[in-house]
């Protein structure tokens, strides 16, 4: 049976508005508003140096920001301990003491995290193969790694951040990451963020979709909203660019007379018949392919903008 | 298994009606938890669960409280009535626009019809008797 941790799951954990973070010469975050309901999966998308990292630190009080409001579980997480002994971030290169074994790790995190479950990271320790007692500096990048998703899903912290977690971890070891988490996500829910990389394996364990691009905000919306929200339709030029008129164009190619148009629609029935009888094919878009083509399509946009910014200032 | 460009919650239930209609899912008997769906397909189980509520708000599936969810009566000959409309645009349509494609007339797909009918008799019969 569900035995939820936290009373109000519909309540957000964490807010942002216009929140943003300049470092010298970048913007690591511009103006980024989000609104994250307790007790979900959100998967947090984008390419290496969008932002991901860095909203993350503001979110676990590691980083502060230049302006905007950050609250999480209702108050500012900066050097806020009633807020960040509820919260659990494990990043990409997880830093321990190096002296530490595994287990003295593990000790740690049982007297920081409330709700941590020994026996549980245990069973974890043993699926992942962790040696339990070799010093961490003397440990595979895999491991290292083994030891971050532990403590991570152990610690069943409210708000759990997973920063790019899997660097190194094989295929059957991200697979048992996978799994625990679903399952130990079902018995115990809380909200959990994860970074990745790895879209089209992690896909279908996210309820929640977040895109980062240039530090900005370019998808916010349920996963199964964006499955179907966009399609492909392919065939005879002269036939698709009249069916595509008018609809948003993700990306186009041609090739001699044939065209490929991505087009960021969910089609009705009427049309998806109109376009059979056209002898136009219909292809859907992964989730994926989705990123690829929302994060190249506000590329095309940033530069566009910015070529404009300079006619301006050049006149 | 799933398919990763439609919404899953459609296929948690189109899965379900299909056990239901071929019989691996009995009426009255019980459906897997939500949980037990997540884990096993791999999914968020909040997606799970909006697959399944799908099948509760038809009427197809109904709960018990504290035990669990349940196929039920009736909702196999309702699926399959159901199924039965949806075959013609699903399944005709497609296959007339391919053969018209191809030069194969009327008379032609309905040879191919009634043969591969034929060919194909005895293993129909043997999910029929189920």
């Amino acid at each position: 049976m569900n035995r939820p941790l936290h009373t109000e799951p519909e309540a957000p954990v964490i807010e942002l508005r216009s929140v943003c973070k300049r470092f010298k010469d970048t913007t690591a975050l511009d103006s980024v508003s989000l609104s994250l309901a307790g007790n979900r999966i959100y998967g947090l998308l984008g390419r290496n140096g969008a932002g991901k990292t860095t909203l993350m630190s503001v979110l676990t009080g590691q980083g502060f920001h230049s302006s905007g409001e950050v609250r999480v579980l209702g108050g500012s997480p900066y050097e806020n301990d009633s807020v960040l002994n509820r919260i659990c971030f494990i990043r990409e290169s997880q830093k321990y003491p190096d002296d530490f074994t595994p287990l003295q790790a593990f000790k740690s995190a049982a007297l920081f995290f409330r709700h941590w479950d020994a026996d549980f990271a245990l069973q974890l320790a043993g699926e992942f193969q962790l040696p339990l007692k070799r010093r961490i500096k003397k440990l595979s990048r895999g491991q290292l790694s083994a030891v971050g998703v532990v403590i991570g899903l152990a610690s069943r912290a409210e708000i759990t951040f997973f920063d790019e977690p899997y660097l190194g971890l094989d295929a059957v070891a991200r697979q048992i990451f996978y799994d625990r988490l679903v399952q130990d996500f079902s018995d115990y829910p809380r909200t959990i963020i994860l970074s990745s990389h790895l879209i089209d394996e992690v896909a279908n364990l996210l309820e929640h979709v977040i895109l980062i691009d240039r530090g900005r905000i370019v998808l916010d919306d349920d996963a199964e909203a964006i499955r179907g929200s966009a399609v492909t339709v392919t065939g005879a030029a002269s036939k698709v660019e009249p069916f595509v008129a008018g609809l948003t164009v993700l990306h186009r190619e041609t090739l001699a007379s044939l065209a490929s148009v991505t087009v960021e629609a969910g089609l009705t029935e009427a049309q998806r018949s109109e376009a059979a009888d056209l002898g136009l094919e219909i292809a859907p878009v992964s989730l994926q392919q989705l990123v690829v083509r929302k994060t190249l399509a506000a590329a095309e946009e940033f530069s566009a903008n910015a070529a404009a910014t300079e006619m301006e200032v050049s006149r | 298994m799933i398919d990763e460009s439609r919404p899953i919650f459609l296929q948690i239930a189109e899965r379900i009606e299909n056990d239901i209609v071929s019989g691996a899912l009995a009426e009255e008997a019980q459906v897997p938890s939500t949980n037990e769906f997540a884990a096993f397909y791999r999914i968020n189980p909040a997606t799970a669960a909006k697959g399944v509520n799908r099948l509760v708000e038809d009427g197809i599936l109904y709960k018990r409280r504290g035990i669990g969810m349940f196929v039920a009566a009736g909702a196999r000959e309702r699926l399959l009535a159901r199924h039965r409309e949806d075959f013609a645009r699903q399944y005709v349509q497609p296959l007339v626009q391919e053969a018209r494609k191809l030069g194969i007339g009327a008379g032609q797909l309905t040879d191919m019809i009634k043969h591969s009918y034929t060919a194909t008799q005895d293993l129909t019969e043997g999910s029929v008797a189920q």
